[in-house]
């Protein structure tokens, strides 16, 4: 374990964990399926043009998938965050979610919690890249919101 | 012939940003001192609202605010009250679209555009489709943007009663046939009608000679002010156009029965209080372009793009959409790089470019990509930029644009 945390330390490593995932993104297609809810983010300054679906049950997340039009940043990101949140509890992804958005704003975060997606902790220094940072993931925490809206 | 190294003395900006190389004119461009100075004087000898005021101050701003007319007269070959005042090309190309909707065009006429427009002249037409059923087709362009003359004596039939489309096209800088195309529409009693965004800035427009109904072009792009543009309007069409702003300053009276009555054209499409600074900026902007001589102006960016061009065709590892246009940005992508990516790795190392669809998106169905990167150029630009552009973007691989994240 402390030889992997290690390994998330170096630059190259994460460098090739970046275009890895953005050359063979994982979870690129979207299902069909009742469960499925899914979220399409597309913005005027940027080209990225995404759909994140989700299948959320019972408080657990089961599936995230994403297919689309995007840059390293927001591809890679996104493909992280699916493998990232599968199988946790609504309340787990949430703790996650958190931690990645004060990493991608330049505030203190666990990264531990984070694990490949710490790739992306130098992402703030290219201050217009933020958003293609978050953009699948904004789309996944308003469909955590939302789940949590339906349980209630 | 321009001598650039004179020219670039008259923008402060390569003074104070002497490592930035600006390749982004399409979008906006650089300001020379004297329209700094004309817009700073507006705020420093003391502000005042034109065609309102009985003291010298606002007959002083007054004098110079509409003798920016006679300098786009001159620019445009054309009359002064042919020139009305906008806030840029998007408030221009709304005016004519909108304008036309009410004395000109009926449902189911046909307005012919083509796939290579900016939005400005592209979601007008839709919504008027939606609200008025006003329908709008496409001339087929070649896959670096051009309209070819046969086809667009296709594209024509009885019903069409307008063509508008883009001088000079903001993404492939495909420079169109204006004066056949107006000859055509004119033979079939269509009006023509020009986004001059990408085309006025750079190189001699005569209206009379390629005989325009309309054009529409911002200033912002000329060395002008921010918010500020223009539409010429052959005058006696200028005066049936319907204006899209009604207010103060537009109309001659108005009565509590409703009754309405505008002022003459140009006045009655400016509506409320004009950016008066920036278009007697303009004006100023306008005067400086006319002294270094439109046609200098457009052989020197001819030479340097065809030098830009050969200089691309050099590297293996871009893709090259546009190197036959003569005119307008170069557009390309870095192979297997998004074009994102290789806007952010040209910026790391001081160069500005736009990356997207330069709201241009149904593009893609001609050039089969979703975005691209433009190198767009003006006068001011240089060789030696170039050459500096071209050792920074032979070098960009997949792997150095993610490095600028480490």
């Amino acid at each position: 374990m402390s030889e992997y945390k290690n390994l998330l330390d170096d630059p190259e490593v994460l460098r090739e964990l970046i275009m890895d995932h953005y050359k063979y993104p994982h979870n690129h297609v979207l299902k069909e399926g009742a469960g499925y809810k899914k979220i399409h983010m597309a913005s005027a300054s940027c080209i990225d043009d995404i759909t994140v679906q989700a299948d959320i049950e019972n408080g657990i997340i089961k599936d995230i998938n994403f297919a689309g039009i995007g840059c390293t940043i927001s591809t890679a990101s996104t493909s992280m965050m699916t493998d990232l949140l599968v199988g946790k509890t609504v309340a787990e992804a949430k703790d996650i979610v958190d931690n990645y958005f004060r990493m991608v704003n330049a505030e203190p975060y666990d990264a531990g919690k984070l694990d490949e997606a710490v790739a992306m902790k130098n992402v703030w220094r290219q201050a217009n890249r933020i958003n293609c940072a978050t953009i699948g993931w904004r789309a996944m925490r308003q469909m955590i919101e939302e789940s949590e809206g339906s349980h209630e | 012939m321009l001598d650039v190294n004179k020219v670039r003395k008259d923008f402060p900006f390569f003074t104070s940003s002497p490592d930035l190389i600006y390749f982004d004119n399409g979008a906006t461009t650089q300001k020379p001192q004297c329209v700094i100075d004309t817009v700073s004087e507006f705020y420093t000898l003391g502000a005042a609202n034109v065609h309102r005021g009985d003291y010298p101050l606002s007959l002083h701003w007054d004098a110079l605010y509409d003798k920016t007319r006679e300098s786009f007269a001159k620019l445009l070959n054309c009359q002064a009250n042919e020139i009305v005042y906008t806030a840029g090309s998007t408030h221009s190309m709304n005016q004519i679209a909108y304008g036309l909707q009410k004395n000109f065009l009926k449902p189911g006429d046909v307005v012919l555009i083509t796939e290579n427009e900016h939005a400005s002249n592209v979601m007008p037409w839709f919504r008027m489709r939606q609200e008025s059923g006003i329908q709008y087709e496409y001339i087929p362009v070649d896959k670096q943007g051009n309209i070819h003359m046969e086809d667009a004596k296709k594209a024509m039939h009885p019903g069409v009663k307008a063509i508008a489309v883009a001088g000079v096209t903001n993404v492939l800088g495909a420079k169109q046939p204006l004066k056949e195309l107006a000859a055509l529409a004119h033979e079939n009693g269509a009006l023509m009608i020009v986004d001059g965004a990408q085309s006025v800035p750079h190189g001699p427009t005569d209206v009379q000679d390629l005989d325009i109904d309309f054009l529409g072009f911002s200033g912002h792009k000329m060395g002008g002010p921010g918010g500020t543009g223009i539409i010429y309007g052959k005058y006696d069409l200028l005066q049936k156009m319907e204006p899209v702003f009604l207010g103060g300053g537009m109309n001659a009276r108005f009565e509590a029965c409703g009754d309405m009555l505008y002022q003459e054209a140009p006045e009655k499409f400016e509506a409320g209080t004009p950016n008066i600074e920036g278009m007697i900026g303009l004006g100023r902007a306008a005067e400086y372009l006319l002294s270094l001589g439109m046609e200098n102006i457009e052989e020197y960016e001819k030479d340097l793009r065809a030098y830009f061009a050969a200089r691309m065709k050099e590297l293996d590892n871009v893709e090259f959409y546009n190197p036959d246009n003569a005119y307008g940005p170069i557009a390309f992508n870095v192979k297997e790089v998004f074009a994102q990516d290789t806007g952010s790795y040209l910026a790391a190392n001081n160069i500005c470019v736009r990356s997207g669809n330069h709201c241009a998106k149904i593009l893609h169905e001609v050039i089969g990509t979703d975005s691209t990167v433009r190198a767009s150029l003006y006068f001011y630009n240089t060789k030696e930029e170039v050459d500096r552009f071209i050792e920074v973007t032979k070098e960009i691989t997949l792997e150095k644009a993610v490095g600028i994240f480490f």
